[in-house]
């Protein structure tokens, strides 16, 4: 493969093109409000050396974590259930539209005006948010479970653990990890409006500062090092977990 | 010793599109002895597999009864379905042990003694159409199942590797000996590996003759008696020929 074609080479030529577009532009517009790379990174060296923006990522990305996790165990359980039980599936599908379709922020002023301005309700808007998502996907992919494979799991009489663990969870394995990439991408968006409107840390509390301030270059910097921090999951988490769970395919 | 005796005296289901009830098994009496190998011999679609699910306790709806004797017990059974039905993600060790709590050196004897020494830890779907049989024939052997089930288990090989398939079946058949139910549309390969073949009818299904099938087992490789057999059977019983 000639030198150029490698991916490692793309993606490098691809993010310098980006760099010089986005050097260009500024430099052509000449305006505070579009500042060049290089001012941005001085500002991201800045911050992280001051410890700002260490504490207030590490803020945002503890309750991503936390609501991410509450809602993809109680998503996958909820699923589960509905995907196997038709009636509980009918019942509860209506309460399902109406979640889906709650906007976002409508549920965050309302965990917010019912439980306080706290931690609590915060983590809970999030999860609120993210939960009828990550249950939509599952029943998905328990309603397209292989009856082959269940009634064999059957026949042999395979306990309810053995079946979930080695018939239902691989075949699901797929669908948890769409629910689990476009959920962390949802997810951080709300995380920062919630911590935006009833927070006085994180990330979110950070860019509200910065926009009354009108300071972009801070702005920009923290967005290159939260989308760092989500790469850095994608590589180093979720690809390799892929990765393992897919071994067995030709 | 143990008998089994099955008794069935309606099995219908409702087609959902004209709600009209069809029948499917009718009063299908059939007693196995023990360690008796028996083929159930019928036209496709005249209800085996349906009858076989009910003996696996997979399909409940119908009335009758299906009971070891003396005991009065349920049977344990092994099932060997049409597809091999091997869980693509666990290796063939994994699959055979997942269904069993035999031992380690069981599992071992069986793997070898269906020439699959070497494909311990590889991925079903690694495996050819033939391999993935024989693995879900261990799997049923290793549960040491008071009844085994075999709904067609050779169907589509071809004819070298079904040959060989058969002969590795009985073999283990011999050395591990269970009361066998095997379904199969091919009157050969039922006369090659029965003590008894059962014709069944269709629509509703129930039991048109029984025939013990008198060829020693150490003659059945021979092509020659199978289809003198098959011709002798046809003269006989006049009333199978239309089911086939």
């Amino acid at each position: 493969m000639p030198f150029t074609f490698r991916p490692s080479v793309l993606a490098l030529l691809s993010i310098s093109l980006f760099l010089a577009l986005w050097y260009g532009l500024a430099i052509y517009l000449n305006t505070i409000t579009l500042p060049t790379p290089f001012v941005v990174a001085n500002v991201l060296i800045d911050e992280i050396n001051s410890g700002q923006l260490p504490y207030h990522l590490s803020k945002t990305l503890y309750r991503l974590l936390l609501s991410f996790s509450i809602a993809m165990l109680l998503g996958c359980a909820i699923g589960i259930t509905l995907g196997r039980h038709k009636q509980l599936d009918c019942f509860f599908d209506n309460w399902l539209v109406i979640f889906l379709n709650v906007p976002a922020l409508v549920t965050i002023i309302l965990c917010y005006v019912w439980f306080g301005l706290v931690e609590s309700a915060a983590i809970l808007a999030v999860v609120i948010n993210k939960l009828p998502n990550v249950i939509v996907t599952i029943r998905e992919g328990t309603r397209a479970l292989d009856k082959d494979l269940l009634d064999m799991a059957k026949c042999y009489r395979f306990s309810k653990s053995k079946t979930l663990r080695h018939v239902i969870w691989p075949q699901l394995h797929p669908f948890v990890m769409a629910a689990t990439r476009s959920g962390l991408a949802l997810i951080w968006k709300i995380v920062l409006v919630v911590e935006m409107l009833g927070r006085s840390d994180g990330m979110g509390y950070q860019l509200h500062l910065f926009f009354q301030l009108f300071d972009v270059a801070s702005i920009l910097a923290y967005t290159i090092a939260f989308v760092t921090l989500i790469q850095g999951i994608e590589i180093l988490i979720l690809k390799p977990l892929d990765k393992k769970a897919q071994r067995w395919r030709r | 010793m143990s008998q089994l005796a099955i008794h069935i005296s309606d099995k219908s289901y409702i087609n959902p599109a004209n709600n009209k009830t069809k029948q499917i098994i009718k009063d299908l009496k059939i007693n196995l002895n023990n360690n008796e190998f028996v083929c159930l011999v019928g036209p496709s679609g005249c209800g085996k597999t349906t009858l076989l699910n009910i003996l696996a306790n997979l399909d409940t709806k119908f009335s009758g009864s299906i009971e070891l004797q003396p005991k009065h017990a349920q049977p344990k059974v092994g099932y060997v379905f049409q597809n091999p039905r091997l869980l693509p993600w666990r290796t063939v060790r994994e699959n055979i042990q997942l269904a069993t709590t035999a031992k380690p050196e069981t599992l071992e004897f069986l793997l070898d003694s269906m020439g699959l020494a070497n494909e311990k830890d590889s991925f079903p779907e690694h495996l050819s159409l033939g391999m993935s049989r024989r693995v879900s024939i261990i799997r049923a052997f290793a549960t040491d199942p008071d009844l085994l089930l075999m709904d067609e288990p050779f169907v589509s090989l071809d004819p070298p590797t079904a040959r060989q398939a058969r002969q590795l079946l009985i073999e283990l058949w011999t050395t591990r000996a269970h009361k066998v139910l095997f379904v199969s549309h091919d009157l050969r390969e039922a006369i090659t590996l029965a003590d008894r073949l059962i014709f069944l009818s269709s629509s509703p299904m129930t039991v048109i003759s029984e025939v013990p099938v008198t060829i020693p087992r150490k003659d059945r490789n021979q092509e020659i008696k199978i289809e003198q057999f098959r011709q002798q059977l046809f003269i006989d019983h006049p009333e199978i020929t239309e089911l086939l």
